[in-house]
């Protein structure tokens, strides 16, 4: 399995990408498969400061619960609204339209700090092991 | 590189063919979820599902006073079945705590008890310990190979492949005959609350008919379905799952299981702690719970009523059919009537909800 490699990653299976000072944020493919179909994301609201690693949110799949960690520090810009009525989203598009926050990040470089696609799937292949 | 020492059932070729996701159930490795949970879901109230439930344990018990036997063992009536008949009963300890709940099949000259796969070796032990010369108890599970098919359209994918009288009994009747050409154990029964059957079959011949039933079933649009839409489907349905929401320290009476216990047929293990139990009234009850949101309550959240603890989760979920979250709880019985609104405490988060009715889901097509 490959991941996409226009974006960073956690090791708790959230991924990170930097467009115009702004980051999204969502949860991986990895991610998803391991939750199964997701029901209800509690977000944050905008505005909320959000500390790198800090739950910012839940994740409600039909079998299991998770919570959500910032991947890095700053502001809450945007929220996935679409989620709301449409949780579906995350399992059908975890790295488009199953996004679900965007944050203005302290300093940009942090993302770097973040894994990139071949550590991400290392960490995932080690997962299985 | 692991190695696994986890049990496969007869069907297992057939999981990893299919893409199941597996996970470790009872020792077993089993298909969680095929596509996805409430797609399977669906598809068992809308149509047609194929369910390995080779784990669960199957007992044989014959002899002359088998009967008597079994009758002080379990709750429920066993003397007053009938052959063909199949009965739901829990198994009690002296305090009325829950040993198993368990299905009895009573057929001319024997009868067989069909047990949750994680208590296979303590119900054979703790029957063993009761069983009288004479009366023979026998372990079949590793032999026996068990598929459910269940949703409304379960009795037309077997059509032509089963007796014709197995398609005419109701609900909770079983008869022995040929199944896809093998012999087999057809039983109008389930956990979902669907129509549709169990069947028993050996495990050399289950290939043959999950390959009959998923090819007889194509037509309708049967799917292989997984122990999570298993568990959606049965918690609609508030069926128990052992080790959730019963348990050793629990008792038929709290969990609402008082129509399977019967006090009037004689001696029987846990009588005397259940009549008292009954007398003094419940100090906590087995509910429904029904959340306003999609916030789901999980097995082991403290349930608070006004800010005060009164009771915890036993089992949760989202459920498909009511698109909202359900659980069930035990709570104080002075908090368990119909509406009364109570907080599940979900980590930091409130959820709430209100004491519904079970079964949560009424449409079912069980007959």
């Amino acid at each position: 399995m490959s991941y996409p490699e226009d974006v960073r990653y956690t090791a708790e299976h959230e991924w990170a990408r930097l467009e115009g000072g702004v980051i999204t944020v969502g949860i991986t493919s990895y991610a998803t498969d391991q939750l199964g179909d997701v029901v209800f994301v509690e977000l944050p609201e905008i505005g909320r400061r959000l500390d790198a690693k800090k739950p910012f949110g839940v994740v409600e799949a039909v079998k299991t619960v998770s919570d959500l960690y910032a991947p890095v520090a700053g502001q809450v810009v945007a929220v996935n609204d679409a989620l709301a009525d449409n949780p579906g989203l995350v399992n059908e598009s975890p790295f488009a339209e199953g996004w679900m926050i965007r944050i203005r990040p302290d300093h940009a470089d942090d993302i770097k700090k973040l894994l990139d696609a071949d550590e991400y799937d290392q960490l995932v292949d080690q997962d299985h092991a | 590189m692991s190695v696994s020492t986890l049990k496969h059932t007869p069907f297992h070729a057939f999981h990893k063919a299919a893409g199941a996701r597996l996970v470790d159930f009872a020792g077993f490795e089993m298909p969680l979820r095929y596509t996805g949970d409430v797609r399977e879901h669906q598809v068992v109230r809308t149509g047609v599902g194929l369910f390995d439930i080779s784990h669960m344990g199957e007992f044989k018990v014959r002899g002359a006073g088998a009967t008597r036997f079994l009758d002080g063992a379990l709750a429920n009536d066993v003397a007053g079945m009938e052959v063909g008949q199949a009965m739901y009963s829990v198994m009690c300890r002296p305090d009325g705590g829950i040993v198993d709940d368990l299905y009895v099949y009573r057929s001319a000259d024997e009868f067989m008890l069909v047990v949750n796969a994680s208590n296979i070796a303590k119900d054979l032990a703790w029957l063993k310990a009761q069983c009288p010369a004479g009366v023979e108890l026998t372990d079949r599970s590793e032999e026996t190979a068990l598929l459910a098919i269940q949703g409304p359209k379960a009795a037309e994918v077997l059509r032509g492949h089963v007796p014709d009288e197995a398609l005419l009994m109701p609900s909770n009747r079983f008869v022995e005959g040929p199944l896809f050409g093998v012999p087999a154990v057809i039983a109008r029964t389930g956990y979902t609350g669907e129509d549709g059957f169990e069947l028993y079959m050996k495990g050399g011949d289950a290939a043959a008919v999950w390959a009959g039933a998923m090819g007889a079933g194509q037509p309708l649009g049967i799917e292989p379905v997984g122990l999570g839409a298993r568990d959606t489907l049965r918690l609609e349905m508030a069926y128990m799952l052992y080790g959730n929401d019963i348990d050793e320290t629990t008792t038929p009476l709290e969990a609402g299981l008082g129509w399977t216990v019967k006090l009037s047929k004689g001696a029987f293990s846990g009588r005397d702690a259940l009549a008292r139990q009954k007398e003094q009234g419940l100090s906590r009850k087995l509910v429904g719970l029904e959340a306003e949101g999609r916030r789901v309550p999980r097995h082991g959240m403290t349930v608070e009523s006004g800010g005060r603890p009164v009771g915890r989760v036993t089992s949760g979920t989202f459920s498909p059919s009511l698109e909202r979250a359900i659980a069930m709880a035990y709570v104080e019985t002075g908090v368990s009537a119909l509406d009364t609104p109570l907080d599940v405490l979900a980590g930091p988060s409130r959820i709430a909800t209100r004491v519904v009715k079970r079964p949560f889901y009424t449409r079912g097509s069980r007959r």
